[in-house]
């Protein structure tokens, strides 16, 4: 604890080291070094249990020289399917955002419906709480049986798994909104317009950025397994197709990179949602 | 009373429940002339925030009327503003903009953009918060935070100014402060007034009438006491003062003996906790 913050140290900085490279100094030893040390302990254990003879899965050494054309060129693109992996995460991306935004826009507006009023939550509430425990899978075949086409049943899954947490977060949001503040606005006889914008939308604005964050992971767990099975450019199917051809270090890395945008995207609504709801905090 | 500017009229208010039906306020009688200080001090439960409610529009009393300025009340609007206990300010929005929520709001018509920027930073000024226009509530005290829902009330221009239990929930030396302001700006604007409170001094010092409502359930007007001292006061002269003294005793009186509070627990009903949702 006597390391945790060197800006406050009473310390002074080492000879020829600027505060500001000081810092980033401390930064990298207290963020980047712990998460190396397990990474570099857990490659080595993975090694060691994977380098026997007749080990059913690749070592990451082995891995890494297997898809080293993958990894060092990353936008190639040989027509078909076959192209290189950012263009697979990218088709997936784009279907996810789709699919993502769609939930966002009408999640928001059933929430909002479900959170004001209480006919709509009596009769839309138990409908959600049935809806939203089936599988993203389950809903699948009968989108394709719809939409009579991969695409659009793929960002439909996408929607209709990320929608329900979206809606059930805002609609709490809503309740929530603290009497005093609909004082406030009935005191100064706000509209709906300007309610909607001035109060309620940022009054539960920590609400429904909870629900967009939960929302958006689950998108990204969909839309492996949707691809898996509509096939075509994605990095669904490029896992399923490795899997096929039986190439496991494809797999591996097709893994790591899906963690990887996952976590960014976790990331990326959360950093949104605390520049947003900055100040929302109870004052 | 000549000046009859607000009226409040035979007003009931009775809660239904699940337990049944509780009657709050019974008869509620009472007038207001422009420009007076009132005070409205009871025990706690016994309704006297119910009425303000009633007053604000906030609430709809069960029979009975509030007419003000010749027109019955039945919503609310900026010409009542409240001052909340709990300041109400609306955290996402800088002190400048919470005042300006209600200015822009109440004033599109009268004043032009200058103006209302104007009349703002001037109202901000009255209450001393000119230093803070761009700090949210999460970083001022919470002596500021009322400074500034007295601001936002007053920009209003309110007919009638409504102050629910104000200084509450401040410390002795920020709400003596805060009093003294209350009473300046009140010589300053001859605002009408009625304040909520249950803090004796504070009544005797600030009112110009103190009416003291009996515990509920059905609470009445027990007593009205008219403070008949002159402005401007001084809290520290005030204290030897013995016509200040026999008022005070006076309402003292009043709700430690004639109307002792008995608590009764088995009353207390449980508020549920609003919960939080994951999905």
């Amino acid at each position: 604890m006597s390391v945790s913050s060197s800006t406050d140290s009473p310390r002074r900085p080492l000879p020829g080291w600027s505060p500001n490279l000081h810092r980033l100094r401390g930064t990298l030893i207290h963020n980047v070094l712990p998460p190396a040390i397990i990474i570099a302990v857990l490659g080595a254990i993975w090694e060691i249990l994977c380098s026997s003879p007749g080990a059913a899965l690749p070592p990451p050494s082995q891995v890494i020289s297997d898809t080293w054309e993958l990894i060092v060129n990353p936008f190639y693109d040989y027509g078909g399917n076959d192209k290189g992996m950012g263009w697979q995460i990218l088709a997936s991306l784009e279907r996810v955002a789709y699919g993502y935004l769609l939930a966002v826009v009408a999640g928001i507006s059933l929430g909002v419906l479900v959170g004001q009023s209480t006919w709509a939550m009596r009769g839309l509430d138990p409908v959600f709480q049935v809806l939203r425990t089936v599988p993203p899978l389950a809903w699948l075949p009968i989108s394709l049986a719809g939409f009579q086409d991969s695409t659009p049943s793929a960002i439909f899954v996408i929607f209709i798994t990320a929608i329900w947490p979206i809606i059930i977060n805002t609609s709490v949001g809503v309740r929530n909104i603290p009497e005093d503040y609909r004082n406030v606005a009935r005191v100064l006889r706000l509209n709906g317009a300007e309610y909607f914008t001035r109060i309620m939308l940022p009054a539960a604005a920590p609400y429904i950025f909870s629900g967009l964050r939960i929302g958006v992971g689950l998108s990204w767990l969909a839309i492996v397994a949707a691809e898996m099975l509509i096939g075509g450019v994605g990095i669904g199917f490029f896992i399923w197709d490795a899997w096929n051809a039986s190439m496991i270090s494809d797999i591996v890395l097709a893994l790591i990179y899906v963690g990887i945008v996952g976590f960014f995207l976790d990331r990326m609504v959360a950093y949104i949602g605390n520049r947003v709801t900055r100040g929302t905090a109870k004052g | 009373m000549t000046n009859r500017y607000l009226s409040i009229e035979q007003v009931d208010m009775t809660f239904h429940t699940k337990g049944g039906a509780s009657n709050v306020l019974k008869g509620i009688d009472l007038s207001v002339a422009r420009g007076e200080y009132i005070s409205i001090i009871g025990h706690s439960g016994c309704g006297k925030s119910t009425l303000l409610n009633i007053i604000a529009g906030l609430t709809e009393s069960t029979s009975g009327a509030v007419i003000l300025d010749g027109k019955e009340v039945n919503a609310p609007g900026p010409d009542r503003s409240v001052v909340f206990q709990n300041h109400s300010l609306l955290p996402w929005l800088t002190v400048y903009e919470n005042v300006a929520l209600a200015v822009n709001k109440t004033c599109a018509r009268t004043k032009s953009k200058a103006e209302r920027h104007a009349w703002i930073l001037k109202n901000l000024e009255m209450v001393g918060m000119s230093h803070a226009l761009d700090k949210r509530p999460a970083e001022i005290s919470g002596g500021m935070k009322q400074r500034v829902g007295i601001a936002r009330a007053l920009a209003m221009e309110p007919k009638v100014l409504l102050l629910d239990e104000p200084f509450g929930a401040l410390d002795a030396l920020t709400r003596a402060h805060l009093q003294e302001e209350v009473m300046r700006i009140q010589d300053e604007l001859g605002n009408t007034v009625i304040m909520i409170t249950h803090d004796v001094d504070e009544a005797v010092l600030l009112s110009d009438r103190i009416v003291m409502l009996t515990n509920g359930p059905s609470a009445r007007i027990g007593e009205v006491l008219d403070i008949d001292l002159p402005r401007p006061r001084n809290r520290i002269t005030l204290a030897d003062d013995p016509a200040y003294n026999r008022y005070r005793q006076e309402v003292l009186r009043f709700l430690y003996e004639k109307q002792r509070k008995v608590e009764r627990l088995a009353e207390r009903r449980d508020n549920p906790q609003p919960t939080k949702a994951r999905a």
